[in-house]
């Protein structure tokens, strides 16, 4: 017995060896949205580009991506072509224009090809603060039942859509 | 005489760095300030910005944090402080909106247990195993005296055997 207790370190090395191993995998900074199961918070924004007053009964059936973007945001141009890529594909993206300046979000969209079936114009980022929003862009999927998935911060490109979000549209 | 025109220089120069310097405008990052209309909800705005946490530069709170979200949160805080929404619906608005991890003091539940008596638990542990080793090694400080006294005398004597040898 005595001698089993020697090797007591050693099994409480391999564990914590093992929980750090696994801690190299991790993202720290990744953060779960809180919205997450619960639909889509209450709101009356306009469309960007026709001014229609619209709110959350007016959101397409699922699924489909939410892309928060800006014409701020650097990375937001970056992931752009992908996103007209996957439009083009057929997925549904509604665009949340966020904290941003009407004209100029129109003029980008009309440079950079628009893959938004409706963009909510959202200039106070009202909707952003209720949806937790932390910055741009972010990108929400919105299953079935209008609630909210899935939430992936920073730049969506093939490999995101491959590993995370295509799963919630089934076999293709 | 050389000297005297050289030091004479150098004390220009260094009076116009000094008068330079003092005319730069202030260059450190200023944050907007909000007017309360009583000195219990300013109080109340410092102790709120302080324990939540900026949800974009994450080992920060809102207070100390540049980025536009924490401005964001700030206004949202001071507006909903004018409006009279108590602390606990304040936080409650965050958490419902950014998880519990927007407050740097998160409600106990069971994610957050082991947050709360984790340290507690290794202080203890940590007690225990110093406590068990001093209370081991009890009898062993005066047993290694006994022994360095008769090795003393044992030397000593063989000193002495020598020296009448």
């Amino acid at each position: 017995m005595s001698r089993l207790k020697l090797f007591l370190p050693l099994l409480a090395f391999v564990a914590l060896a093992g929980l750090l191993y696994r801690g190299l995998a991790l993202d720290p900074t990744a953060l779960p949205s809180a919205r997450l199961g619960s639909a889509l918070p209450n709101f009356n924004l306009t469309e960007l580009h026709s001014e229609e007053l619209l709110s959350p009964s007016q959101m397409p059936d699922g699924p489909y991506l939410l892309n928060v973007w800006a014409t701020w945001c650097y990375s937001c141009r970056v992931e752009h072509a992908f996103l007209r890529d996957l439009s083009d594909r057929g997925v549904a993206i509604i665009g949340l224009n966020y904290k941003d300046d009407r004209a100029a979000a129109q003029q980008w969209l009309a440079d950079l090809g628009d893959p938004y079936g409706l963009t909510l114009f959202d200039p106070q980022g009202t909707l952003g603060l209720d949806l937790g929003v932390y910055g741009a862009p972010e990108t929400y999927v919105i299953d079935q039942q209008g609630a909210v998935a899935y939430r992936h911060v920073g730049i969506v490109d093939e490999q995101v859509w491959e590993r995370t979000l295509s799963r919630y549209w089934g076999e293709p | 005489m050389l000297w005297r025109g050289w030091s004479r220089g150098i004390r220009l120069l260094l009076g116009t760095c000094v008068v330079v310097l003092l005319g730069l405008p202030e260059t450190h990052a200023v944050i907007e300030t909000y007017q309360f209309s009583s000195a219990e909800l300013e109080q109340r705005y410092r102790m709120l910005s302080q324990e939540l946490r900026c949800p974009k530069c994450q080992n920060q709170n809102i207070a100390d944090s540049n980025a536009p979200i924490a401005r964001d949160l700030r206004a949202e805080l001071a507006r909903q402080l004018e409006r009279g929404a108590n602390d606990e619906e304040i936080l409650a608005f965050m958490v419902e909106r950014y998880g519990e991890f927007v407050r740097y003091r998160p409600e106990v539940n069971d994610q957050t247990l082991v947050l709360w008596i984790g340290p507690w638990l290794l202080l203890l542990l940590g007690a225990g195993i110093v406590l068990r080793s001093v209370r081991r090694s009890g009898e062993g400080p005066q047993g290694d005296a006994n022994a360095i006294t008769a090795a003393r005398g044992a030397l000593r004597k063989r000193l002495h055997e020598q020296e009448t040898e």
